[in-house]
Protein backbone atom coordinates (compact mmCIF):
# COMPACT_ATOMS: atom_id res chain seq x y z
CA UNK A 1 0.00 0.00 0.00
CA UNK A 2 2.87 2.42 1.10
CA UNK A 3 5.00 1.24 -1.85
CA UNK A 4 1.95 2.65 -4.21
CA UNK A 5 1.01 5.97 -2.52
CA UNK A 6 4.89 6.22 -3.15
CA UNK A 7 4.66 5.25 -6.87
CA UNK A 8 1.46 7.47 -7.24
CA UNK A 9 3.46 10.53 -5.90
CA UNK A 10 6.31 10.13 -8.23
CA UNK A 11 4.13 9.56 -10.77
CA UNK A 12 2.01 12.96 -10.05
CA UNK A 13 5.63 15.09 -9.65
CA UNK A 14 6.93 13.70 -13.37
CA UNK A 15 3.55 14.67 -14.63
CA UNK A 16 3.75 18.31 -12.81
CA UNK A 17 7.48 18.51 -14.33
CA UNK A 18 6.11 17.56 -17.71
CA UNK A 19 3.54 20.22 -17.36
CA UNK A 20 5.81 23.15 -16.35
CA UNK A 21 7.91 22.26 -19.12
CA UNK A 22 4.98 22.66 -21.59
CA UNK A 23 3.50 25.90 -20.20
CA UNK A 24 6.77 27.73 -20.62
CA UNK A 25 6.95 25.96 -24.39
CA UNK A 26 4.09 27.90 -24.96
CA UNK A 27 4.35 31.13 -22.88
CA UNK A 28 7.77 31.65 -25.19
CA UNK A 29 6.09 31.06 -28.74
CA UNK A 30 2.91 32.24 -27.97
CA UNK A 31 2.75 35.48 -25.12
CA UNK A 32 0.14 36.18 -23.28
CA UNK A 33 -2.41 38.77 -24.60
CA UNK A 34 -1.69 42.16 -23.23
CA UNK A 35 -4.70 44.48 -22.43
CA UNK A 36 -5.36 48.05 -21.46
CA UNK A 37 -8.54 47.90 -19.56
CA UNK A 38 -9.20 51.50 -17.46
CA UNK A 39 -12.62 50.95 -15.92
CA UNK A 40 -13.72 48.96 -12.53
CA UNK A 41 -11.95 47.38 -9.39
CA UNK A 42 -13.49 44.30 -9.88
CA UNK A 43 -16.10 42.25 -12.47
CA UNK A 44 -18.94 41.53 -11.65
CA UNK A 45 -17.66 38.35 -10.56
CA UNK A 46 -13.94 36.99 -9.31
CA UNK A 47 -11.78 36.75 -12.68
CA UNK A 48 -11.21 32.85 -12.60
CA UNK A 49 -15.11 32.35 -12.38
CA UNK A 50 -15.61 34.59 -15.28
CA UNK A 51 -12.61 33.07 -17.38
CA UNK A 52 -14.33 29.60 -17.62
CA UNK A 53 -17.97 30.75 -17.69
CA UNK A 54 -18.69 33.90 -18.97
CA UNK A 55 -20.12 32.47 -22.17
CA UNK A 56 -22.75 30.19 -19.90
CA UNK A 57 -23.73 34.01 -18.33
CA UNK A 58 -24.20 35.56 -22.06
CA UNK A 59 -25.82 33.09 -23.46
CA UNK A 60 -28.23 32.60 -20.16
CA UNK A 61 -28.56 36.66 -20.43
CA UNK A 62 -29.04 37.08 -24.21
CA UNK A 63 -32.06 33.87 -24.17
CA UNK A 64 -33.56 36.34 -21.40
CA UNK A 65 -33.17 39.84 -22.96
CA UNK A 66 -34.28 38.56 -26.33
CA UNK A 67 -37.05 36.67 -25.52
CA UNK A 68 -38.26 38.11 -22.42
CA UNK A 69 -36.98 41.48 -22.09
CA UNK A 70 -35.20 41.25 -19.05
CA UNK A 71 -32.49 44.41 -19.04
CA UNK A 72 -30.35 43.51 -16.03
CA UNK A 73 -26.85 45.16 -16.38
CA UNK A 74 -24.78 43.23 -14.57
CA UNK A 75 -24.22 40.18 -17.56
CA UNK A 76 -25.27 41.82 -20.54
CA UNK A 77 -22.94 42.25 -23.39
CA UNK A 78 -22.80 46.07 -23.26
CA UNK A 79 -21.99 46.57 -19.51
CA UNK A 80 -18.81 44.11 -20.64
CA UNK A 81 -18.17 46.21 -23.30
CA UNK A 82 -18.51 49.98 -21.35
CA UNK A 83 -16.23 48.57 -18.71
CA UNK A 84 -13.57 46.64 -20.94
CA UNK A 85 -13.08 48.46 -24.31
CA UNK A 86 -9.49 49.60 -24.23
CA UNK A 87 -8.20 53.46 -23.27
CA UNK A 88 -7.34 54.62 -26.09
CA UNK A 89 -9.09 52.20 -28.74
CA UNK A 90 -12.39 52.18 -27.36
CA UNK A 91 -13.44 48.56 -28.35
CA UNK A 92 -12.86 45.16 -27.08
CA UNK A 93 -11.43 43.66 -30.37
CA UNK A 94 -9.41 46.60 -31.62
CA UNK A 95 -5.68 46.40 -31.41
CA UNK A 96 -4.11 49.61 -29.35
CA UNK A 97 -0.96 51.46 -31.38
CA UNK A 98 0.78 50.51 -28.27
CA UNK A 99 0.18 46.53 -29.73
CA UNK A 100 -2.33 46.19 -26.59
CA UNK A 101 -5.29 43.72 -27.65
CA UNK A 102 -8.99 43.91 -27.33
CA UNK A 103 -10.27 42.20 -24.51
CA UNK A 104 -12.04 39.95 -26.52
CA UNK A 105 -10.33 39.37 -29.24
CA UNK A 106 -6.61 39.50 -27.94
CA UNK A 107 -7.75 36.28 -25.51
CA UNK A 108 -9.87 34.46 -28.46
CA UNK A 109 -7.34 34.76 -30.22
CA UNK A 110 -4.77 33.41 -27.81
CA UNK A 111 -6.97 30.33 -26.86
CA UNK A 112 -8.07 29.79 -30.19
CA UNK A 113 -11.53 30.26 -29.76
CA UNK A 114 -13.71 32.11 -32.82
CA UNK A 115 -15.87 35.00 -31.22
CA UNK A 116 -18.96 36.11 -33.04
CA UNK A 117 -20.36 38.20 -30.85
CA UNK A 118 -19.54 41.47 -32.65
CA UNK A 119 -20.20 40.25 -35.97
CA UNK A 120 -23.82 42.03 -34.85
CA UNK A 121 -22.99 43.46 -31.35
CA UNK A 122 -21.26 46.86 -31.11
CA UNK A 123 -17.70 46.54 -29.81
CA UNK A 124 -17.24 49.54 -28.75
CA UNK A 125 -19.59 51.50 -25.22
CA UNK A 126 -22.80 53.34 -25.99
CA UNK A 127 -20.62 56.70 -25.28
CA UNK A 128 -18.77 55.91 -28.19
CA UNK A 129 -20.74 54.27 -30.24
CA UNK A 130 -23.41 56.97 -30.43
CA UNK A 131 -20.16 59.47 -31.50
CA UNK A 132 -19.14 57.38 -34.17
CA UNK A 133 -23.39 56.97 -35.25
CA UNK A 134 -23.80 60.55 -35.74
CA UNK A 135 -20.43 61.27 -37.39
CA UNK A 136 -21.31 58.97 -40.03
CA UNK A 137 -22.94 60.96 -43.59
CA UNK B 1 -53.08 48.32 -50.54
CA UNK B 2 -52.16 50.90 -53.18
CA UNK B 3 -53.98 48.54 -56.16
CA UNK B 4 -57.65 49.62 -55.16
CA UNK B 5 -58.55 51.74 -57.15
CA UNK B 6 -61.92 50.71 -58.85
CA UNK B 7 -65.20 53.01 -58.65
CA UNK B 8 -66.27 51.72 -55.83
CA UNK B 9 -63.55 52.28 -53.55
CA UNK B 10 -63.49 55.59 -54.49
CA UNK B 11 -66.77 56.69 -53.60
CA UNK B 12 -65.50 55.00 -50.09
CA UNK B 13 -62.88 56.66 -49.66
CA UNK B 14 -64.52 59.94 -50.38
CA UNK B 15 -67.12 59.00 -48.00
CA UNK B 16 -64.36 57.95 -45.50
CA UNK B 17 -62.39 61.21 -46.07
CA UNK B 18 -65.43 63.61 -44.72
CA UNK B 19 -65.56 61.51 -42.01
CA UNK B 20 -62.02 61.69 -41.31
CA UNK B 21 -61.93 65.42 -41.67
CA UNK B 22 -64.43 65.77 -39.32
CA UNK B 23 -63.10 63.91 -36.97
CA UNK B 24 -59.58 65.50 -37.09
CA UNK B 25 -60.85 68.88 -36.67
CA UNK B 26 -62.58 67.35 -32.96
CA UNK B 27 -59.33 66.06 -31.80
CA UNK B 28 -58.09 67.83 -28.81
CA UNK B 29 -54.70 69.28 -28.57
CA UNK B 30 -52.12 69.16 -25.94
CA UNK B 31 -53.28 65.12 -25.41
CA UNK B 32 -50.37 62.63 -24.62
CA UNK B 33 -49.38 60.76 -27.31
CA UNK B 34 -48.30 57.86 -25.47
CA UNK B 35 -48.26 56.75 -21.70
CA UNK B 36 -45.71 54.62 -20.26
CA UNK B 37 -46.53 54.39 -16.35
CA UNK B 38 -45.87 51.09 -16.27
CA UNK B 39 -42.81 51.08 -14.83
CA UNK B 40 -41.48 47.95 -15.34
CA UNK B 41 -38.35 46.56 -13.38
CA UNK B 42 -35.43 45.47 -15.31
CA UNK B 43 -35.20 42.23 -13.85
CA UNK B 44 -38.83 41.66 -14.15
CA UNK B 45 -40.12 40.06 -17.51
CA UNK B 46 -42.04 41.43 -20.51
CA UNK B 47 -45.82 41.57 -19.16
CA UNK B 48 -48.47 38.90 -20.28
CA UNK B 49 -51.45 41.54 -19.75
CA UNK B 50 -50.22 44.13 -21.92
CA UNK B 51 -50.30 44.34 -25.25
CA UNK B 52 -48.22 47.01 -27.15
CA UNK B 53 -49.77 48.86 -30.23
CA UNK B 54 -49.96 51.73 -32.08
CA UNK B 55 -52.45 54.11 -33.79
CA UNK B 56 -51.31 55.90 -37.11
CA UNK B 57 -54.01 58.75 -37.90
CA UNK B 58 -53.26 59.46 -41.62
CA UNK B 59 -55.33 62.53 -41.29
CA UNK B 60 -52.45 63.71 -39.66
CA UNK B 61 -49.39 62.89 -40.84
CA UNK B 62 -48.26 65.23 -43.66
CA UNK B 63 -47.24 64.71 -46.87
CA UNK B 64 -43.74 65.81 -47.22
CA UNK B 65 -42.63 64.76 -43.76
CA UNK B 66 -40.52 61.70 -43.10
CA UNK B 67 -39.97 62.60 -39.77
CA UNK B 68 -40.31 58.91 -38.57
CA UNK B 69 -38.58 57.30 -41.33
CA UNK B 70 -35.10 59.23 -40.09
CA UNK B 71 -35.68 58.75 -36.29
CA UNK B 72 -36.19 55.19 -37.25
CA UNK B 73 -32.83 54.75 -39.41
CA UNK B 74 -31.30 57.17 -36.73
CA UNK B 75 -32.37 54.95 -33.41
CA UNK B 76 -31.32 51.82 -35.20
CA UNK B 77 -28.25 52.53 -37.26
CA UNK B 78 -30.00 51.38 -40.40
CA UNK B 79 -28.62 52.60 -44.03
CA UNK B 80 -30.00 55.98 -45.70
CA UNK B 81 -31.72 53.75 -47.82
CA UNK B 82 -30.49 54.49 -51.13
CA UNK B 83 -29.75 50.94 -52.37
CA UNK B 84 -32.03 48.61 -53.05
CA UNK B 85 -30.81 46.39 -50.60
CA UNK B 86 -31.00 48.71 -47.93
CA UNK B 87 -33.42 46.99 -44.44
CA UNK B 88 -36.37 49.04 -44.33
CA UNK B 89 -38.34 48.78 -40.89
CA UNK B 90 -40.72 51.99 -41.56
CA UNK B 91 -41.74 52.92 -45.17
CA UNK B 92 -44.34 55.67 -46.57
CA UNK B 93 -46.89 54.45 -48.40
CA UNK B 94 -48.86 56.92 -50.64
CA UNK B 95 -52.44 56.39 -51.33
CA UNK B 96 -54.38 58.46 -54.14
CA UNK B 97 -58.18 58.38 -54.81
CA UNK B 98 -58.21 58.93 -58.88
CA UNK B 99 -61.34 60.00 -58.87
CA UNK B 100 -61.63 62.87 -56.43
CA UNK B 101 -58.12 63.53 -56.44
CA UNK B 102 -57.67 63.21 -52.55
CA UNK B 103 -54.45 61.91 -51.49
CA UNK B 104 -53.64 60.75 -48.50
CA UNK B 105 -50.00 58.91 -47.11
CA UNK B 106 -49.43 57.04 -43.97
CA UNK B 107 -46.21 54.61 -42.41
CA UNK B 108 -46.45 50.77 -43.08
CA UNK B 109 -43.91 48.88 -40.72
CA UNK B 110 -44.24 45.54 -38.80
CA UNK B 111 -48.27 45.35 -37.68
CA UNK B 112 -47.11 43.37 -34.45
CA UNK B 113 -49.69 41.29 -35.22
CA UNK B 114 -51.23 39.00 -32.70
CA UNK B 115 -51.31 35.45 -34.74
CA UNK B 116 -48.19 36.54 -36.66
CA UNK B 117 -47.81 34.48 -39.64
CA UNK B 118 -44.09 35.05 -39.83
CA UNK B 119 -43.93 33.36 -36.47
CA UNK B 120 -45.98 30.40 -37.90
CA UNK B 121 -43.47 29.34 -41.03
CA UNK B 122 -40.04 30.24 -39.28
CA UNK B 123 -38.53 26.76 -39.20
CA UNK B 124 -35.98 27.73 -36.20
CA UNK B 125 -37.91 29.71 -34.11
CA UNK B 126 -36.59 32.99 -34.46
CA UNK B 127 -39.67 34.40 -35.43
CA UNK B 128 -41.38 34.61 -32.01
CA UNK B 129 -44.19 36.95 -30.40
CA UNK B 130 -43.20 38.42 -27.11
CA UNK B 131 -45.55 38.24 -24.06
CA UNK B 132 -46.32 41.96 -24.22
CA UNK B 133 -47.42 41.55 -27.99
CA UNK B 134 -44.03 42.59 -30.24
CA UNK B 135 -42.79 40.36 -32.67
CA UNK B 136 -39.20 40.16 -32.90
CA UNK B 137 -36.72 38.32 -34.89
CA UNK B 138 -34.20 36.60 -32.39
CA UNK B 139 -30.85 36.79 -34.46
CA UNK B 140 -28.82 34.35 -32.81
CA UNK B 141 -31.29 31.84 -33.88
CA UNK B 142 -32.52 32.75 -37.68
CA UNK B 143 -30.69 31.00 -40.38
CA UNK B 144 -31.55 34.05 -43.24
CA UNK B 145 -33.94 31.93 -45.05
CA UNK B 146 -36.57 34.48 -45.49
CA UNK B 147 -39.72 32.56 -45.30
CA UNK B 148 -41.02 35.06 -42.93
CA UNK B 149 -40.60 37.46 -45.22
CA UNK B 150 -42.77 35.86 -47.85
CA UNK B 151 -45.49 34.51 -45.16
CA UNK B 152 -45.45 38.22 -43.96
CA UNK B 153 -48.90 40.51 -46.36
CA UNK B 154 -47.40 43.82 -44.78
CA UNK B 155 -43.88 43.27 -46.69
CA UNK B 156 -42.50 44.88 -43.49
CA UNK B 157 -39.54 42.51 -43.06
CA UNK B 158 -35.88 43.08 -44.78
CA UNK B 159 -33.03 41.07 -45.27
CA UNK B 160 -30.01 42.26 -44.35
CA UNK B 161 -27.54 41.76 -47.64
CA UNK B 162 -24.80 44.06 -46.59
CA UNK B 163 -22.54 44.33 -43.64
CA UNK B 164 -23.29 46.57 -40.82
CA UNK B 165 -20.28 48.92 -39.73
CA UNK B 166 -20.66 50.56 -36.19
CA UNK B 167 -24.31 48.96 -34.78
CA UNK B 168 -25.56 50.34 -31.90
CA UNK B 169 -25.31 48.97 -28.94
CA UNK B 170 -28.61 48.64 -28.31
CA UNK B 171 -29.78 47.22 -31.88
CA UNK B 172 -27.22 44.84 -32.60
CA UNK B 173 -27.51 43.96 -36.34
CA UNK B 174 -25.85 41.66 -38.69
CA UNK B 175 -25.81 40.61 -42.31
CA UNK B 176 -27.73 37.42 -43.43
CA UNK B 177 -30.65 37.69 -40.70
CA UNK B 178 -33.79 38.84 -41.25
CA UNK B 179 -34.68 42.38 -39.52
CA UNK B 180 -38.19 44.31 -38.80
CA UNK B 181 -39.56 47.22 -36.30
CA UNK B 182 -39.28 46.05 -33.13
CA UNK B 183 -41.62 48.63 -31.61
CA UNK B 184 -38.67 50.17 -30.77
CA UNK B 185 -38.18 47.29 -27.83
CA UNK B 186 -35.09 48.60 -26.29
CA UNK B 187 -36.88 52.12 -25.53
CA UNK B 188 -40.32 50.70 -24.21
CA UNK B 189 -37.81 48.32 -21.71
CA UNK B 190 -37.00 51.36 -20.19
CA UNK B 191 -39.92 52.93 -20.55
CA UNK B 192 -39.55 55.07 -23.44
CA UNK B 193 -41.57 55.02 -26.47
CA UNK B 194 -40.75 54.71 -29.93
CA UNK B 195 -38.11 56.37 -31.70
CA UNK B 196 -40.61 57.17 -34.43
CA UNK B 197 -43.53 58.63 -32.20
CA UNK B 198 -41.20 60.80 -30.65
CA UNK B 199 -40.12 62.22 -34.01
CA UNK B 200 -43.60 62.92 -35.29
CA UNK B 201 -44.59 64.65 -31.95
CA UNK B 202 -41.37 66.81 -32.71
CA UNK B 203 -42.33 67.44 -35.79
CA UNK B 204 -45.89 68.71 -34.90
CA UNK B 205 -48.06 66.50 -36.64
CA UNK B 206 -48.60 63.69 -33.62
CA UNK B 207 -50.00 61.66 -35.84
CA UNK B 208 -48.75 58.30 -34.04
CA UNK B 209 -49.86 57.58 -30.71
CA UNK B 210 -48.24 54.66 -28.75
CA UNK B 211 -49.91 52.77 -25.66
CA UNK B 212 -50.84 49.76 -24.56
CA UNK B 213 -54.42 48.89 -26.14
CA UNK B 214 -55.14 46.17 -23.27
CA UNK B 215 -55.36 49.29 -20.45
CA UNK B 216 -58.49 51.15 -20.73
CA UNK B 217 -57.16 54.33 -19.20
CA UNK B 218 -54.85 54.58 -22.05
CA UNK B 219 -54.29 57.27 -24.44
CA UNK B 220 -54.65 54.75 -27.57
CA UNK B 221 -57.24 53.10 -26.02
CA UNK B 222 -59.39 55.72 -25.49
CA UNK B 223 -58.91 56.97 -29.06
CA UNK B 224 -59.12 53.35 -29.86
CA UNK B 225 -63.18 53.34 -28.95
CA UNK B 226 -63.90 56.57 -29.48
CA UNK B 227 -63.45 56.84 -33.65
CA UNK B 228 -63.84 54.60 -36.48
CA UNK B 229 -60.03 53.07 -36.80
CA UNK B 230 -59.37 49.74 -38.82
CA UNK B 231 -56.05 47.24 -38.94
CA UNK B 232 -54.46 46.94 -42.11
CA UNK B 233 -56.05 44.39 -44.35
CA UNK B 234 -58.29 43.21 -41.49
CA UNK B 235 -59.79 40.07 -43.85
CA UNK B 236 -56.63 38.51 -42.93
CA UNK B 237 -58.20 37.80 -38.94
CA UNK B 238 -54.22 38.71 -38.15
CA UNK B 239 -55.36 41.10 -35.28
CA UNK B 240 -52.27 43.74 -35.79
CA UNK B 241 -51.29 45.52 -33.10
CA UNK B 242 -50.60 48.41 -35.61
CA UNK B 243 -54.40 50.33 -36.44
CA UNK B 244 -55.07 53.12 -39.17
CA UNK B 245 -57.34 55.86 -38.86
CA UNK B 246 -58.55 57.95 -41.69
CA UNK B 247 -57.79 55.54 -44.43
Amino acid sequence: MRRATALARAALLIAAGAAVVLASGIEARVPRPAHDTPKGERCVENTEFMRRNHMKLLVHQRDRTVREGVRTKAHSLANCVDCHAGATTRSVIARGPDGSEGFCAGCHAYVGVTLDCFECHAATPRAAATAAAEERP
Amino acid sequence: MTDRRDDVDAGRRQFVGWGVAMAGATLAPGVMLFDLAHGRAPEAPAPRGVRWGMLVDATRCAPDCNACIVACAKEHGLPDGKRSTDAQWIRKVELKDLRSGRALGAPVMCQHCAKPPCVDVCPTGASFKRADGIVLVDRHTCIGCRYCMLACPYQARSFVHEPVVNPQPDVPRGKGCVESCTLCVHRIDRDRAPACVEACAAAGHRALVFGDLNDPGSEIAKRVASYATAPLRPGLGLDPGVRYHGI
